[in-house]
């Protein structure tokens, strides 16, 4: 019996009440960034953004929320019923699993698996099925049409995403995250050798997350809002909690490869007495401010103009600077160990 | 105990969802079973330890693969109460391939319990997995001992890749496309005017 406690229910517990302490800031975070988007673009287009739930706007999200909850949930007709309301779930889903990968500092870590970096890069490749199924389900074509152009642009610069992290697990010699930010405590953060990769990795992240200026998937001028335009209320709810969440972990993930995760900018004294969670949250913020601020400045890219980016402009470029990278690690004598 | 349970709840779901890709009415359901099909078997990949084959299983054939079938699957618009009225007629054909690998499977799985020294014969031996990771066992052994079949294995796909864009590539006249670079080579000279308009005269 007492092995039953200290072997099972015990290390459960633990791995459970860690989930909760990740899934929970996790999940605030995106409340909040919704109310960050607005507010920071309303102020670049001179507007007030949210002000009226409470000071200065801030229960804002839990406004919405609540209004999301209490709606009717509607199922088109025709509409094929599992499969509409799976795909939502499955968006939700992976966009929370992902982040059990993520080292938020030193330790950190819910699963620190040897192959992090493509546990990543697989959960973010399953993203398209929840979009592609939800625009199936429903039985639209609107959403249909929305599906299919997200599946293309997602397949397409996630070429060009696995890429840049083959370049940058180069310079590592580790496929876990722990380790990329170790081997930046010891040189330099990547984004100093890799500037131009990580400005592909910046902008492919947008099209991965199907945020503007490559929100083609729900293009409201022409598609009303793409796969998701069938959606109400609480299924509603969980793809934009997805989306949002996605967003976050992009931006965790460009920190983690680029910016030195939890480490801090310069590694002396005032600098290092900040707690590492505080920095990696920090650049966490800076990235999706940058988000944001892509959203709020550049109009919508034509779907072929987006298409060529990925296969002709980022892929050939992203392939030659991993040879080059490849050919400097080895001729400089930098591979690492 | 734990991972006995765990490996009996992914076999099972592999053979049940296995089941309803061929049994699902909906096409888009079957391939959506054989996605499910493909994500349990990572999860056994990685129950057997092999963690960088189940990461890849999920990239490349859930991610990249399976999403194509999809799109396809639901692009197409077949009729397939037609196309299983010929189900009888290749039902044999089909039960014999069917046989053929049953039998194949058997005898290699029987040839592990026939001949106990058959994994000592294999050629290379294989990394410490106590010492070094996964994938860097799966590195040395690919790049240096298979580095000749690896490379081939490249040339291959470099071969299936040009066959596939020669057989679908064709140039049709009357499409509009941009070319970037005289787009990009356009001014305003060249492309603005102002033009004085007469009053009831028009251009």
């Amino acid at each position: 019996m007492a092995n039953l406690w200290t072997g099972y229910i015990w290390p459960t517990a633990i791995t459970v009440a860690e989930i909760i302490a990740i899934i929970v800031p996790v999940l605030v975070g995106v409340a909040y960034l919704t109310y960050a988007e607005r507010k920071v673009i309303g102020a670049m287009q001179l507007r007030k953004g949210p002000n009226t739930v409470g000071p200065f706007g801030l229960f804002q999200p839990l406004a919405d929320g609540a209004k999301l909850f209490f709606k009717e949930t509607i199922f088109p007709t025709n509409a094929n019923r599992g499969v509409f309301l799976v795909a939502p779930a499955l968006t939700f889903f992976l966009a929370m699993v992902a982040w059990a990968v993520v080292p938020f500092d030193e330790g950190w870590v819910l699963a620190n698996i040897n192959v992090g970096v493509l546990y990543l890069f697989a959960i973010s490749s399953l993203g398209v099925y929840g979009i592609i199924m939800a625009g199936w389900a429903s039985n639209s074509k609107y959403g249909f049409l929305g599906a299919l152009r997200s599946a293309a642009q997602m397949v397409s610069y996630e070429v060009s995403i696995g890429f840049v992290m083959i370049a940058v697990l180069l310079c590592v010699g580790s496929l876990n995250l722990t380790d990329i930010v170790h081997a930046q405590a010891k040189g330099v953060w990547f984004i100093i050798p890799h500037l131009p990769l990580f400005i592909i990795f910046f902008i492919s992240g947008l099209a991965e997350t199907n945020r503007s200026p490559f929100d083609l998937p729900e293009g409201e001028s022409e598609l009303v809002a793409g796969y998701m335009v069938e959606y109400s209320s609480m299924i509603f709810a969980m793809f934009f909690l997805g989306e949002y969440a996605n967003m976050i972990l992009m931006s965790a993930t460009i920190t983690t490869l680029f910016l030195g995760g939890w480490l801090s900018p310069l590694p002396f004294a005032p600098f290092t007495w900040v707690p590492g969670i505080i920095w990696f949250v920090l650049k966490v913020c800076v990235i999706l401010f940058g988000f944001l601020w892509v959203r709020a400045t550049m109009p919508r890219y034509r779907y072929d103009q987006l298409m060529r980016l990925g296969w002709k402009v980022f892929l050939p470029f992203s392939l030659v600077w991993l040879v080059l990278t490849a050919g400097v690690l080895e001729f400089g004598g930098l591979l690492p160990k | 105990m734990i991972q006995a349970l765990v490996f009996y709840v992914f076999a099972a779901i592999t053979v049940a969802s296995g089941v309803m890709v061929i049994s699902a009415r909906n096409p888009v359901h079957a391939v959506l079973f054989l996605i499910l099909a493909f994500f349990n078997s990572a999860g056994l990949f990685l129950l057997a330890g092999a963690e960088f084959l189940a990461m890849v299983l999920v990239v490349v054939y859930v991610g990249a693969v399976a999403v194509l079938f999809l799109f396809v699957v639901m692009m197409l618009d077949i009729n397939f109460v037609k196309l299983r009225e010929g189900f009888l007629q290749y039902l044999p054909i089909g039960a014999l391939i069917g046989l053929i690998l049953l039998v194949e499977l058997a005898l290699v799985y029987g040839s592990w319990s026939f001949a106990p020294e058959a994994p000592l014969s294999v050629a290379t031996r294989v990394p410490d997995l106590a010492v070094v990771t996964n994938t860097d066992a799966l590195g040395r052994l690919l790049f240096t001992d298979y580095f000749y079949l690896f490379q081939v294995a490249g040339l291959v796909l470099l071969v299936a890749m040009i066959g596939t864009i020669l057989l679908t590539l064709r140039s049709r006249p009357g499409v509009k496309k941009q070319n970037i670079a005289r787009q990009n080579a356009r001014t305003k000279e060249t492309s603005v005017e102002l033009r004085k308009v007469p009053t009831r005269g028009g251009i």
